[in-house]
């Protein structure tokens, strides 16, 4: 063991000094990610608040058809706008959101007491114009309400007659697991910080070395192989987790910076709760050095070694694209696939919601078995010569 | 004491080495001479058990690289061609982390240094981070790194390359030195002046084979020339990869 720590103490120093390593896994990760997910969720409210705030722009065709129901819409604030030449060249050229048209037999409809025909005009596949449709809609509908309520009424009925069903929102969510957006976007980031804050050294120690021609004179010294590799593994994740730790604690400091009110949310990272997702992370450190190291062993330089880990970040991505896809219910059968039962018992702890100790040791002990078969894999690959001296 | 008895490898197609054999004795400097590919750098890298032979025998003083290789490291101080220091440490840490992965207590480390800082004029540089030095600098360090723990047979891979007139002066009285303490010293090379000036015993290797073996005067003897170029030439039959 004295090879191993000595080899995992002179990594450390030397990757200390390396503006690089320090660069990519103490400084990017931790400042970026937090920054991004704040200017992020900023950007979102405020454009979402501008939507509804903003007041409705309605341009209307065949005002002339519905003079009582134009009156409503100006009364609740709509601004009506005169009619358009090509409403529909409108809406798709992302003019205007929305246009309405009354149609010519709307007059002789409603007097006869039937429904009468109005067109709303719209794309929903644009997401911005989701707003304006609804308000539209909810307009028009109340309006509808109204008028139906009033006509049963002067026929002596009670309108109550016609809502057989009242429907009540009872909501149950805390504002804590309302934060959705928090609960995917922090065990995405955290996943790929342990990844990425691994990258650096893991490519560093093993192809680096080769390329530098340092292996050579290293493994001349009477010291297992597996010690050596080891050594340099350790090291790997000492760096992922102490990018994840920065990472983590960035968040804490970045979060009340966050526009709590609109989303109703209520994010605050305790030290239990971080200390918690720590725990459950730290095994996906493991797993990450140890792959990175292995396949970064293979490669004759720095730079060829680059060119696979940009296919090897993909794999933190994808349980957390699984789950913004397809929002799925934890159960204890998950907790045994590495990466994605990290993502949901983060988001389960972010919630605050009790996890049982079971899925904590499932989530770990799993991921930490991969790990360290990965890790012994790579321990052994020094043991052959074609990976030292590259491809003589 | 180096034995190596008909030592074969190949690369795929390549016939690296093609039956070498050869003795280094202790107390004596032993070059192998040969052209760029001859298959020197191949040889040494089976003698300091980084690479296993397809077939034949080695014994550094009476060890096997094949099943001792951790006790054969311990006796063997190698400066491989590649001088490989950590640029973002200093000449100092460098010399600690292999005197460490020796097992070296911090202590016999730092008089070694000591020692080794004044027999290869390291003052100036010792305590530099080692980015930016000159070959000269940076094979003396590598030198320092590779001895720190007193091994008995020293091998070294084109020492001289790359290194001006001074340090070349410089590093030939330091293998003298360790000759005269009673090491066996092997040390690769294609510059003739080099084995002219500094070998007892010459192993000439071309194409993987053993041209000829002896000292200067043998092999001048048996080729019947002048001069130890001419019989270099004539013993592996081509001036190709001959560099003075």
């Amino acid at each position: 063991m004295r090879g191993l720590t000595t080899v995992f103490k002179k990594e450390v120093r030397e990757n200390i000094r390396d503006r690089r390593a320090l660069f990519n896994s103490l400084l990017l990760g931790p400042l970026l990610f937090p920054l991004l997910f704040v200017g992020m969720m900023w950007f979102l409210e405020s454009a979402e608040k501008e939507r509804a705030d903003k007041i409705l722009e309605l341009p209307v065709i065949g005002a002339q058809y519905a003079p009582s129901l134009i009156r409503f819409l100006e009364q609740q604030g709509t601004l009506i706008q005169p009619e358009p030449e090509n409403p529909e060249e409108m809406v798709r050229s992302q003019e205007v959101p929305v246009v309405l048209r009354i149609l010519p037999e709307f007059p002789e409809k409603w007097s006869e007491g039937l429904p009468a025909p109005v067109e709303v005009i719209s794309d929903p596949s644009r997401q911005e114009s989701n707003a304006p449709i609804r308000r539209v809609k909810g307009l028009l509908y109340g309006y509808g309400q109204q008028i139906g309520s009033l006509r049963l009424q002067l026929r002596g009925i009670s309108p109550q007659l016609a809502s057989p069903i009242m429907i009540k929102d009872v909501d149950l969510s805390t504002p804590k697991s309302r934060a959705i957006l928090a609960v995917i976007f922090l065990p995405y980031v955290l996943m790929i910080t342990a990844f990425t804050g691994a990258t650096h050294l893991a490519m560093d120690t093993t192809a680096g070395e080769k390329e530098r021609k340092s292996l050579e004179p290293l493994l001349i010294n009477p010291v297992p192989r597996w010690q050596i590799m080891t050594g340099k593994m350790l090291t790997t994740m000492v760096f992922a987790m102490a990018s994840l730790a920065l990472t983590l604690v960035s968040f804490r400091f970045v979060l009340p910076f966050m526009p709590v009110g609109a989303f109703g949310m209520d994010l605050t990272l305790g030290v239990e709760t971080l200390l918690k997702i720590l725990l459950v992370i730290s095994p996906v450190a493991i797993l990450a050095a140890a792959l990175l190291t292995l396949l970064a062993s293979f490669a004759k330089s720095y730079r060829e070694a680059q060119s696979y880990m940009g296919l090897v970040i993909l794999i933190p991505m994808i349980p957390s694209l699984i789950f913004m896809a397809n929002p799925i219910r934890a159960e204890t059968w998950m907790m045994n696939i590495p990466l994605f039962s990290q993502n949901l018992l983060i988001g389960e702890i972010i919630r605050d919601q009790p996890v049982p100790l079971e899925w904590y040791g499932l989530s770990i002990a799993s991921t930490l078995a991969i790990g360290l078969v990965l890790a012994a894999l790579a321990a052994t690959l020094y043991n052959r010569p074609k990976l030292i001296f590259g491809s003589s | 004491m180096i034995v190596v008895k008909n030592l074969y490898k190949s690369f795929g197609e390549v016939k690296a080495v093609n039956g070498v054999s050869f003795e280094a004795r202790d107390g004596e400097i032993t070059g192998l001479l040969g052209p760029n590919g001859a298959g020197k750098t191949t040889t040494l890298r089976m003698l300091y058990s980084l690479l296993p032979p397809d077939q034949g025998e080695i014994r550094i003083d009476g060890l096997d690289p094949a099943r001792d290789a951790m006790e054969i490291k311990r006796t063997l101080g190698v400066v491989p061609d590649n001088r490989g220091l950590y640029s973002r440490l200093t000449a100092r840490e460098n010399i600690i982390y292999f005197g460490e992965l020796h097992g070296m207590s911090k202590q016999a480390i730092r008089e070694r240094i000591e020692t080794m800082t004044a027999t290869l004029d390291m003052g100036d540089f010792i305590d530099r981070r080692t980015e930016g030095f000159s070959q000269g600098q940076n094979v003396k360090v590598a030198i320092a790194r590779a001895m720190v723990h007193e091994p008995q047979t020293v091998l070294l891979d084109e020492p001289s390359n790359g290194l001006d007139v001074m340090s070349t002066r410089a590093l030939r009285e330091y293998i003298r030195e360790l000759k005269a303490a009673g090491h066996s010293v092997v040390l690769s090379t294609h510059i003739m002046q080099e084995v002219a000036a500094l070998c007892d015993r010459i192993v000439i290797i071309a194409k993987g084979e053993v041209a000829a073996d002896g000292t200067t005067s043998e092999l001048l003897e048996r080729s019947g020339c002048e001069t130890l170029e001419d019989a270099f030439v004539k013993l592996i039959g081509t001036e190709e990869g001959l560099l003075a």
